[in-house]
């Protein structure tokens, strides 16, 4: 007998763990049946997780944090054992603003573009233009990649531009109207707008924060309690896709899955840039080998670090305008769950690493950390403005912002 | 009350339209556009928006209301707790609700209810839809049968449809599930059109 388990998607290249598990049979092997539920707004997928249409959902992680400490709605405690990959998103530019700040062909360095782009929108608000840039939702990383590049470039992500939500697949139709003159969007809407040529992309979320925590695999707290055994099971299917995912050799076939209309719905070739880390950043340009620009699987990359949920706190509190709160700091913690990611995993031979916590941004070379048996190696994980964050002082860390 | 439904589908936004009409003081507004969608809404200045959980503007229509909260007429969502069960219900048939702080809860629930009754109305209204145009395909697939029939075996039209049914019957099939056998052997057979 297999368990039914439903789970709520948003079309981008970021929901292709489930997606992978249910079509190479890994959820099966694990005695799941996957059925999916596929929605245009996070809106929806967040609704239709809290009143009980999916089990679990593909979720933009701050949004998880955000309805754990009810901004917006009332609370509910929500619950995230499984990071279902790091960064992956891109900043693209019109071409016109893109001419202006970057040097469209390559990844600029997030320094200069940043600095250049401080006095094109300086310029800007002068003429009464305000630059008015595209995220997906007020709590994605999205916008907190970006405005974390934009405030450390010394431009004031409230006054000096104007931060808009757009939906992702209209991100290139916003930029073609005019609507907006750049946007930080997940893959495939960048190339989307590149091969239409009304986007260039000038960086990647990558080089913001080299390891920046993306979406997690969300479910209700109750509900994770009460369907442990299918939820530790949906953890090592998961796994084995991100090993199928990451493996050149299936990078093709899985493009062309999750193309189809009933996930991203959108053209293959995209897709499979994503996937393998090689971008078309101008239109007709050959594409960029840029590594490691979605992070699925490897060092341990779905392991939910508390330091994680905690870093998306302080960006709350930071673009929210709130007060630190110890209470609030210990709820968006506890919806990291490293200790349901180990029990579903021990015994499987994969790495598991040993603290659960770590200072966010410290690495800048590979070095080896302590895991549950032996070591496990972690590559760089800095941010592009050289801090670090650690977990022991939140607070503090929140205040150095000002 | 001024009541905008935010609809790309216009012919399930005038289902609502009709339905919420009934309500005695309502103003009602459809808004079936994406672009130019929040300066409407501004223009409208609604105590209530419904807008379908398909719609992929309710990001942009919530990052609204969160910056309207700060503004005079804060729009918040529908979540009074103890109305969860009609929230519930809202969202089971498709449809989400944003409200104007302080409006009265025994104004919003009658006109709640008439939306969730439309939206299930137009859904059963699609799945009749579908099972129309599905026995047009039926139908179709039945006359292809009888064309395969008249042809390789020389029969009349009738001669045709009597031996569809009859092997219907003998195997406990439906007529068409045996038409679609036929053609697609047919086909298989290398008869294709």
């Amino acid at each position: 007998m297999t368990e039914p388990l439903t789970i709520g998607f948003l079309p981008l290249v970021d929901a292709c763990l489930p997606i992978l598990a249910h079509e190479h049979g890994f959820a099966e092997e694990e005695g799941l049946a996957l059925t999916f539920q596929r929605d245009v707004s996070w809106a929806t997928v967040l609704d239709r997780l809290l009143y009980g249409h999916t089990d679990a959902a593909h979720l933009i992680a701050p949004l998880a944090i955000a309805t754990t400490l009810g901004r917006g709605r009332p609370a509910q405690p929500l619950a995230a054992p499984f990071v279902l990959g790091l960064n992956g998103n891109a900043i693209t530019l019109t071409p016109e603003l893109a001419a202006k700040v970057a040097e469209p062909g390559g990844l600029g360095d997030p320094v200069a573009v940043g600095a250049a782009l401080a006095e094109e929108a300086r310029a800007r608000k002068a003429a009464g233009k305000r630059l008015h840039l595209g995220v997906v939702h007020r709590y994605s990383s999205h916008n907190y990649m970006l405005r974390y590049w934009l405030a450390a470039s010394g431009i004031r992500p409230d006054d000096d531009v104007e931060i808009v939500t757009v939906a992702p697949p209209f991100v290139a139709d916003a930029m073609e109207t005019g609507e907006i003159d750049g946007a930080c969007v997940g893959e495939p809407w960048n190339s989307a707008a590149v091969a239409r040529g009304v986007g260039v992309i000038v960086l990647a979320t990558a080089q913001i924060w080299r390891r920046g925590v993306e979406k997690v695999l969300a479910f209700r707290a109750p509900v994770l309690e009460a369907r442990r055994p299918a939820a530790e099971a949906l953890i090592r299917a998961l796994r084995k896709a991100g090993s199928h995912f990451v493996d050149p050799a299936n990078w093709e076939t899985n493009a062309a899955i999750l193309a189809r209309p009933e996930y991203v719905n959108a053209d293959p070739a995209l897709i499979l840039g994503a996937i393998s880390d090689r971008l078309v950043l101008v239109q007709g340009a050959e594409p960029v080998d840029y590594p490691d620009f979605m992070f699925q699987h490897r060092e341990a990359a779905n392991f939910p670090w508390v330091s994680q949920a905690e870093w998306l706190y302080t960006q709350l509190v930071r673009w929210d305008h709130l007060a630190f709160s110890p209470e609030d700091a210990a709820a968006a913690a506890r919806v990291f769950r490293p200790d349901v990611y180990r029990s579903a995993l021990t015994g499987t031979g994969d790495l598991l690493p040993g603290a659960s916590s770590k200072v966010e941004g410290s690495l800048a070379r590979p070095t080896a950390v302590t895991a549950q048996q032996g070591s496990m190696i972690l590559a760089n994980n800095t941010f592009f403005d050289g801090r670090s964050f650690d977990p022991d002082d939140i607070e503090g860390y929140i205040e150095s912002f000002g | 009350m001024r009541i905008a439904i935010v609809d790309e589908s216009a012919t399930r936004a005038t289902i609502i339209e009709e339905g919420l009409a009934q309500i005695p003081d309502c103003e009602i507004f459809v808004l079936t556009e994406r672009h130019g969608l929040l300066s409407r809404i501004e223009e409208i200045g609604p105590d209530i928006v419904l807008i379908d959980l398909g719609n992929p503007s309710r990001d942009v229509l919530e990052e609204y209301f969160a910056v309207s909260r700060v503004l005079a007429r804060p729009i918040a969502m529908f979540v009074d707790e103890s109305d969860d069960d009609a929230i519930a219900a809202s969202i089971d048939a498709g449809v989400s609700a944003y409200v104007v702080d302080g409006l009265a809860a025994h104004r919003i629930r009658p006109l709640l209810d008439l939306a969730i009754k439309r939206f299930h109305a137009f859904a059963r209204l699609q799945s009749d839809l579908a099972e129309a145009k599905g026995k047009l395909a039926e139908r179709e697939t039945i006359d292809k049968a009888k064309r395969i029939l008249m042809q390789g075996k020389g029969v009349s039209e009738p001669e045709a449809y009597a031996e569809l049914r009859r092997k219907a019957m003998s195997s406990n099939r439906r007529i068409a599930e045996i038409a679609e056998a036929v053609v697609t052997a047919h086909e298989l057979m290398g008869g294709g059109e």
